[in-house]
């Protein structure tokens, strides 16, 4: 009964919907399995093999970076309170120190983050184990660890931000952040593997906030306000080739060697030559240098002799950025935008043609 | 008294009264001052001042022999230095001092046949007291008196004794003469004594009323105070020289003193980076302070970094401007742990709405489709009554 | 031209009706929540944080606001590419309906932006970063929205009788057409290369390169459920004879599509090595009701004599529609886990009241076209 109100078009093409339908129908079936093979290749294919993988980025030439030493930090903040002096950021309150310490409103009185925030570029968190008796000790143990902004060699901030407002430094390597560029999306927090740059939530025109390795001080030939403060070299700057090479020289150190640990920079040259000082090395270090090979590699670096999943640093990645994968799909897809635009000829032939018939009736 | 407090006159205290010359020139609200003061150190309420006020005064007083090993004598040097009131009137009187050879007048045989009339008396009662490590090298003939060696001494001195106290880091153990190549083969007593428990109040030297306090302790209540596991008593090693600082609030804020006379230095900034070995030091220095003249007085106060005098494995052991390694990290809250529970979480009323749009959808799925089931069947029926 | 005037009529009848003032009570109560977001931050509206920046506005609004909004995409793509003029009558309130599903996701997307003050940079070519995939995302749903306008426009010229415009735009309407169907496919399938890029954030269960071939079929699955719901309604709140033939057309598409989603999924979890999941891992829970949703709304249609049975249709297709939403909703949230946590996400009251705002606008406009203007197909005399 209903058949009545359908346009006569349909009545019309009756005839021939039955080969359609046929054609439809293997056209799905064909596509079925085009696609469950497409699947089998895209995922199962090695990466270097693979069309939708992108090559990783190599580290820039001349990038340079920050190598935090767990064993050597004595958690003493330093490094967290010129970071906030260095880059003008506001105290930050946690959650725990709300109730005493909020001070009325927006001026807290003592700066006490418990994580990377808006107004936190740099904070030293605290592992703890059982008693917590012993430093560097993963079993009833405690250990620091020093929370930043990696720059990573393949960042994923950067390859998500639509707005060229998070960008890396060609020759530095530097991740940096243009907050004029910025729409506010928010992608790169939610992209960020290590959960860096941050936004704040209660200001009506926040900001997203990372750090930037105090590029401004470094044009001034000064160090980052972190590693110009720690008293012991937990926080060393340098070339991100230079420090990894220190890195490994501490992390084939034995337990009972005494050993040199350099403060500032490692080269002597940013900020001018500091001391260093003779340390006994009192834990194991873990052989494991974090950043050297995690998600295509960061231009900051971490030791410790607590193993750094214990630490919260995600542990179980792949040696390949996260980029690699979405821009590995996205340049398969959109490669000089010769795909779309074949579909959308398709597309537009069949529209046409099919528009013609019905204005036709 | 309900608040802790001692009407210090109302109190009858054994023989005081009687007692001549007890109170060594101090009145009796003096001495009571006194000694809820030493009941303050050992963090006892004010009203054990009393207490310990009549076990001071009772008799017969404890005997006490105090022997010497290797040591610079700085030990008794600085007991003699508290002032409220003059220790020696007080020791002398409180306790009976038979055997120390810095403070006592007699000398040669008639010393050390005092020495053994004392033990012999009080075998099993006095108390034993030593400063100075025991060299062991070479039959330990380092360090002899009246052709014993000190080691026989010692031993033979802490067969009778009561409780064994070590006084001072060289008896602790071992100290400056134990530095280094340690010629003498110097140790503390703990490791020639080992059948009975050896206290040990180390530093160089330890503040003296921690001595004080312990000895007191023990004459009030007939044990001895609360030990940690390197058996020093916890009201004076309890917490680390870090965590009452004057200087902490600069180590928190990250301001150091860079080299001495600097800046920083001059402005009281923290003295880490100069090789202060608070953070791994476990002493009462910063709270109690030396030579009765205030407070600051003490190494960090008066702008020397702590060298660690009273740790093992510090003090005389890791060089002076060498970097401290923490040993606990205090206020344990201070630092973020690494995993924070961050974010909000489901609220009530979140809940609610979100299970009211769900029962909502399902409920009006619900009605149409019986709806649509009822249109169904009329549309079925209609369909098979046409045919 | 003249037989085509009378395809379609608007309904008629009063707007102020009480399904209307409610929604358009609840845009009112967004609109407050609104106003504290734009004066006080985001933290005053909604429970978004550092650890789960991207909460229901996106992941509802926007993520799954734009895949209701693919009934006109699917239907498009029948009528005019596929050739399959049987779906015609379904062309205007389809379009309408993805018009709506758009604009407000486009909407919501402003309420969400940080910055938005700045968002025309999106279209500005200097600041343009081709890897990002959501600038292609947010090109393609801007201009997306543009070209629904324009396909809705003949509606509109129809109802304000102005011919000439709408036969000069008939003439190129194909140009629209065509784009119509790009690019729903384009950013539809973007929506799922989003998530590669966060990578062991979001579980193995969903994480996979697969992504953009189950997100552009789910918008498939979507759009025609959302078909099948509408023209539901539609016939249930207007009184108007269901559609029931086209739609059980539409079913068996709903069917094939399903299939392939549910087969494709376990032969990707299976490839990956991530199958062992499905049991116990700690989001299994979630992929286990995905999946018993979807089978079960599949397995509805299986018998033919179902597809004509308008309760079964409607069965079938909230089913499938939740399954979609289902899983738009685990890869975007539920499946996601931030780094560095433990973060804990659940939307606020406000947050909840400003979607729900959303969709309320949607229900109230669409309420409102459908009787002032020829949207629906016209129903004849005999049959009303």
């Amino acid at each position: 009964m209903s058949k009545n109100m359908m346009s006569k078009n349909m009545m019309s093409k009756n005839e021939t919907s039955v080969s359609r339908r046929g054609f439809l129908r293997n056209a799905v079936k064909g596509s079925a399995a085009a696609a469950a093979a497409a699947c089998t290749t895209m995922v199962a294919a090695p990466p270097e093999a693979n069309a939708l993988v992108r090559p990783p980025k190599p580290l820039p030439p001349d990038a340079v970076g920050l190598l935090y030493d767990s064993t050597l930090c004595i958690g003493c903040k330093a490094c967290v309170t010129a970071c906030k002096e260095v880059n003008h950021m506001p105290p930050d309150v946690g959650p725990a120190q709300q109730g005493w310490n909020a001070g009325g409103g927006d001026k807290p009185i003592y700066d006490s983050p418990v994580e990377l925030s808006a107004r936190t570029l740099n904070v030293i968190k605290a592992y703890s184990h059982g008693t917590g008796a012993t430093k560097d000790a993963a079993e009833n143990g405690f250990a620091f660890i020093k929370r930043q902004c990696l720059h990573c060699a393949d960042p994923s901030c950067v390859s998500v931000c639509p707005v060229s407002a998070m960008t890396k430094d060609t020759r530095t390597g530097i991740v940096n952040h243009d907050p004029s560029a910025c729409i506010g999306c928010r992608y790169c927090v939610l992209s960020c593997p290590f959960g860096v740059p941050k936004y704040d939530y209660n200001d009506a025109f926040g900001e997203i906030k990372k750090c930037q390795l105090c590029k401004q001080q470094l044009a001034k030939n000064e160090l980052p306000g972190c590693a110009d403060v720690c008293p012991t070299g937990a926080t060393l700057f340098g070339r991100t080739e230079d420090l990894k090479a220190e890195a490994k020289r501490r992390t084939a150190l034995k337990v009972g060697e005494h050993a040199h640990f350099p403060r500032g920079d490692i080269a002597g040259k940013v900020g001018g030559p500091r001391d260093g000082h003779e340390k006994l090395v009192e834990a194991a270090y873990q052989p494991h240098i974090y950043g050297e090979k995690e998600l295509g590699g960061t231009q900051c670096l971490a030791v410790s002799a607590v193993p750094f999943d214990k630490l919260n640093l995600p542990t179980n990645v792949p040696e390949n950025g996260y980029p690699t994968l979405s821009e590995g799909i996205q340049h398969t897809l959109y490669a000089g935008m010769i795909a779309p635009a074949t579909v959308f000829a398709g597309l537009a032939y069949l529209a046409h043609r099919n528009t013609k018939n019905h204005t036709d009736e | 008294m309900p608040d802790g407090h001692v009407d210090l006159d109302a109190e009858h205290i054994g023989d005081l009264d009687e007692y001549e010359g007890a109170l060594a020139g101090l009145s009796r609200r003096e001495f009571l001052t006194y000694c809820t003061g030493v009941a303050a150190t050992l963090g006892l309420s004010p009203a054990f001042g009393v207490k310990i006020a009549n076990a001071a005064v009772a008799a017969p007083r404890p005997t006490v022999i105090w022997l010497s090993g290797q040591a610079c004598t700085g030990c008794t040097e600085s007991l003699l230095r508290t002032h409220h009131p003059s220790l020696e009137t007080l020791i002398l009187d409180t306790i009976s001092l038979d055997y120390n050879e810095t403070l006592m007048t007699g000398s040669g045989h008639q010393a050390e046949n005092w020495k053994q009339q004392a033990m012999k008396d009080n075998w099993g009662k006095y108390l034993m007291v030593t400063d100075g490590s025991i060299p062991t090298k070479d039959g330990g003939v380092y360090c002899k008196v009246a052709s014993k060696t000190y080691k026989d001494a010692v031993l033979e001195c802490a067969k009778g004794a009561a409780a064994v106290i070590s006084m001072g880091s060289c008896s602790s153990w071992g100290g400056w003469p134990s530095t280094g190549v340690n010629p003498t083969g110097a140790v503390g007593l703990n490791e020639i004594i080992k059948d009975k428990p050896v206290v040990s109040v180390p530093g160089c030297p330890p503040n003296p009323y921690n001595f004080l306090s312990l000895v007191l302790h023990f004459v009030a209540f007939g044990k001895l105070p609360e030990l940690d596991d390197k058996m020093r008593p916890k009201f004076a090693y309890g917490r680390l020289i870090h965590e009452n600082c004057e200087r902490r609030p600069h180590f928190d804020a990250g301001r150091f003193a860079m080299e001495f006379g600097d800046y920083g230095h001059r402005q009281g900034y923290c003295l880490y980076k100069l090789g202060c070995k608070g953070p791994e030091t476990y002493a009462n220095c910063p709270s109690v302070g030396f030579n009765d003249v205030g407070q600051g007085t003490w190494p960090v106060g008066t702008g020397h970094p702590c060298f660690g005098c009273t740790e093992k494995g510090v003090g005389f052991t890791k060089g002076i401007h060498e970097l401290a390694s923490l040993k606990s990290v205090a206020p344990p809250n201070s630092y973020p742990a690494v995993a924070v529970d961050k974010g909000e979480g489901m609220s009530a009323g979140a809940a609610a709405v979100v299970a009211g749009i769900a029962g909502a959808a399902v409920g009006a799925g619900a009605v149409i489709s019986s709806r649509l089931g009822k249109q169904d069947a009329k549309t079925e029926s209609s369909s098979t009554a046409a045919e | 031209m003249s037989s085509q005037a009378h395809e379609h009529q608007p309904l008629g009848g009063r707007v102020l009706t009480l399904p209307f003032l409610i929604c358009a009570a609840l845009v009112a109560v967004a609109g407050v929540i609104l106003f504290q977001r734009y004066t006080q931050g985001l933290a005053a509206a909604s429970n978004l944080n550092d650890g789960y920046p991207w909460g229901i506005w996106v992941a509802i609004d926007v993520v799954i606001g734009s895949a209701f909004g693919c009934a006109g995409y699917v239907i498009a793509l029948l009528c005019y590419i596929l050739n399959r003029g049987e779906y015609h009558p379904l062309v205007r309130p389809a379009v309408l309906a993805s018009l709506f599903g758009y604009g407000l996701a486009g909407l919501a997307v402003l309420v969400d932006l940080g910055r938005y003050w700045n968002f025309y940079h999106m279209m500005l070519p200097w600041y343009a970063q081709p890897n990002s995939v959501m600038l292609e995302v947010g090109l393609c749903v801007a201009t997306y929205t543009l070209v629904l306008v324009v396909e809705f426009a003949p509606a509109f010229l129809e109802r304000f009788g102005i011919e000439g415009l709408r036969a000069k735009l008939n003439k190129v309407l194909w140009v629209f057409i065509a784009l119509g169907v790009l690019l729903p496919t384009m950013h539809q399938s973007s929506l799922g290369t989003m998530m590669v890029i966060v990578g062991h954030k979001l579980s193995p269960l969903w994480q996979s390169q697969m992504l953009p071939v189950f997100f552009l079929l789910t918008a498939i699955l979507m759009g025609f459920a959302i078909v099948v719901w509408e023209s539901v309604m539609a016939s249930l709140n207007f009184r108007r004879p269901m559609e029931t033939p086209v739609l059980s057309k539409l079913a068996g598409l709903m069917l094939v599509v399903a299939s392939l989603f549910v087969v494709l999924r376990f032969v990707d979890l299976i490839v990956r090595g991530q199958i062992g999941q499905i049991f116990g891992g700690p989001q299994s829970g979630w992929f286990v009701v995905e999946m018993v949703l979807m089978i079960s709304g599949l397995a509805l249609l299986i018998p033919k004599a179902n597809r004509n049975r308008s309760r079964a249709l409607f069965l079938s297709a909230s089913l499938l529609l939740a399954a979609g939403i289902l899983y738009r909703l685990n890869v975007y949230l539920i499946g996601f886990t931030p780094a560095v946590g433990p973060w804990h996400y659940f939307p606020s009251v406000k947050e909840i009241m400003v979607t729900v705002g959303v969709f309320a606008l949607e229900i109230a406009l669409y309420l409102l076209f459908v009787k002032k203007l020829p949207v629906m197909h016209a129903v004849h005399p005999e049959h009303g």
